[in-house]
């Protein structure tokens, strides 16, 4: 007896050092792809440039500045606001996929493709056709919050039964959730002028082109609220995998913790959509990809799918960026382009494991 | 001294009775058997005893509180609950899945065991070697052993198992119930479906035969099964022999001569694709 419990000490060792080496090496790789990715584009800034410019910045007398003329000024203006967008964008998406999946039971679920991220465009396009600016630079944001959620909800309520979402209700309910959402975009692009067409077109493409400082302002702490709340919900969320009825067994007020996930969930994806578009499967992608390497626990996934997926956007902005010169490839369509044939293999495996759709 | 107890509790779904004035005491230290035929209302009582049905009318109550006014943390510190079927979204290992029961005891002193208690508990429900299996890839019964497991490490006064055996092999079965024996001689309040009557029989300290969503019988196992009361409840002749001092129920099996069998594969044969 003694014997077995050394050994889950130990397990319980390893398994800390796994974390830690999990989130550290994520970390690591976070900065490097935001030092690289801010000195990569049309004008090329070395990384030892990059970090000059930011330790001269907070005061620290290190490093080489830029040496191009206009290098100061094209990092601080356009690329240190897109590439931080990027990492928040994506860290907002993964973390919002990993709770997904986790009130749905169901490693399918999606911002994307069950249609929330659509449901909160839409609103945030209405609030540009209506010219609405009851809060100012917010206003966009606070109406793809209230999308979301409406859609979160939505989509919560008709694919849900018996306490778990099977694969095909869930993904019929995207189905139906994204033609409505597309009916009501095409609505709007109808009634707006010129601009606001433009607007809306982008935004369903995703784009990160025009990150600004004061819209990073927005989403930062939306997303530190968002991925904060994320990480108090995880533990519960792993009990909620035992099923609904066995989840309350232990002590889970179920309807509360799944409420209160649906509301971080519309804060995140709103955070990500609101000046950023649609970018779809990076909330499919990652949590899929840290599972496989750390397991399911949700205290782990989280913020590791937080870390991953602000890597992964940081490097696929970088793509779309320079894949073609003098060209801003919108990142929503390289991501589906990627996320697509992923999802493919998901739904293959998931019919395989679960024998059937379950 | 009573634990769970209800009075005139009745429930229906959609304006049909599933149980009908239903007064049951269970005192720690016991275990309890549910037993009737199908449809008569076991799992529909033990999900109104562990809080998950709502009784659409009469009291129950655990520890003399009204069970619904228990907060959802409170109750799993009072009583685990093994279900019939158990799924699991991810796939967690089976330690895992046992640690999850202990989570009512997270931030509390009583944390501080969770490593010896997770380990006893998988050592009981023999487990043990099971520990970093992915629980979506066990059998059934391996499933439901670790589904006991992670019962046994909530650390309940109560306990309440729906029909924990269906999946176990016989030495599974026996070491199953007489883990739960052990935990009522503990102190610990047990419940337990079981459809196997020789079973309930062997284990019981008291029997509680449904009948149609009402108690038709409750008492030791002596006096509850009788040949006439379970011929009665369950349409079907059924014998209570006693043999080396156990009870046994043994259903009356009329038709097994080789004549019949041979009849009922020339039915076969007459539609050989019955669905079709």
């Amino acid at each position: 007896m003694t014997a077995a419990v050394a050994e889950h000490q130990r397990a319980g060792i390893r398994a800390i050092a796994g974390r830690i080496g999990l989130l550290g090496g994520l970390t690591i790789a976070l900065l490097v792809a935001l030092v690289f990715a801010a000195g990569h584009g049309q004008l090329d800034v070395p990384p030892s440039e990059v970090l000059g410019s930011l330790m001269h910045r907070i005061g620290l007398d290190i490093g080489p500045m830029p040496h191009h003329p206009q290098g100061e000024n094209t990092l601080w203006q356009v690329r240190f606001p897109r590439v931080v967008m990027a990492a928040l964008a994506g860290a907002c998406l993964a973390t919002a996929g990993a709770l997904m999946q986790g009130v749905f039971g169901n490693p399918l679920a999606e911002p994307g493709v069950v249609g929330v991220s659509a449901g909160a465009a839409v609103a945030a396009a209405t609030a540009i056709v209506f010219e609405l600016t009851f809060a100012g630079t917010w206003t966009v944001a606070i109406c793809a919050f209230i999308g979301g959620l409406v859609t979160t909800t939505l989509v919560y309520v008709m694919s849900r039964d018996g306490g778990r979402t099977e694969v095909v209700t869930l993904v019929l309910t995207g189905i139906a959730i994204n033609a409505m959402t597309s009916a009501g975009l095409a609505f709007l692009m109808f009634l707006g002028d010129t601009q606001a067409r433009e607007e809306i077109v982008f935004w369903t493409l995703g784009s990160l082109n025009g990150s600004r400082w004061q819209y990073v302002g927005v989403v930062f702490p939306m997303a530190l609220v968002g991925i904060a709340a994320a990480m108090y919900l995880a533990p519960k969320l792993d009990l909620l995998a035992l099923g609904d009825r066995a989840a309350r067994h232990v002590g889970v007020d179920v309807e509360r913790l799944r409420m209160s996930t649906i509301v971080v969930v519309a804060v995140l994806t709103a955070a990500a959509v609101a000046f950023c578009g649609i970018i779809s499967f990076i909330g499919l992608i990652v949590p899929h990809l840290i599972r496989m390497v750390a397991g399911p626990g949700h205290r782990l996934l989280v913020p590791a799918s937080a870390l991953g997926g602000a890597v992964l956007l940081v490097l696929a902005d970088l793509w779309a960026r320079t894949l073609v010169a003098y060209a801003d490839l919108p990142i929503g369509m390289l991501t589906a382009l990627v996320g697509g044939p992923f999802f493919f293999w998901l739904i293959r495996r998931a019919r395989r494991t679960a024998g059937g759709w379950a | 001294m009573t634990v769970l107890s209800t009075r005139g509790l009745s429930v229906s779904f959609d304006g049909h009775p599933i149980l009908t004035d239903v007064d049951l005491d269970i005192r720690g230290g016991e275990l309890v058997v549910l037993v009737g035929p199908n449809g008569a209302g076991k799992t529909t009582l033990l999900g109104v005893l562990s809080g998950d049905v709502d009784p659409s009318g009469g009291k129950v109550t655990l520890d003399d509180k009204v069970l619904a006014s228990y907060a959802a943390r409170e109750l799993a510190r009072k009583r685990a609950v093994q279900l019939q079927k158990q799924g699991l979204a991810f796939g967690f290992r089976v330690h895992e899945v046992v640690r999850m029961g202990r989570s009512p005891w997270h931030r509390t002193e009583r944390e501080d065991d969770d490593d010896r208690v997770v380990a006893e508990s998988m050592e009981r429900a023999d487990v043990t070697d099971l520990a970093d299996r992915l629980y979506p890839t066990l059998s059934g019964g391996e499933q439901a052993r670790t589904s006991f497991a992670r019962l046994l490490a909530q650390e309940t006064p109560v306990l309440m198992l729906d029909e924990p055996t269906a999946a176990l092999d016989i030495r599974h079965q026996e070491s199953l119930l007489a883990v739960a024996r052990s935990a009522a001689q503990a102190g610990a309040a047990v419940v337990v479906v079981l459809h196997d009557l020789s079973l309930a029989a062997a284990y019981a300290d008291r029997i509680c035969v449904l009948s149609r969503g009402r108690v038709r019988a409750n008492g030791s196992p002596t006096d509850v099964l009788t040949s006439a009361l379970l011929t009665e409840v369950y349409e079907h002749p059924v014998e209570v022999i006693t043999h080396g001092g156990n009870l046994l129920v043994v259903p009356v099996r009329s038709r097994v001569t080789t004549e019949t069998s041979t009849e009922t594969e020339e039915v076969r044969c007459a539609t050989p694709w019955p669905h079709a």
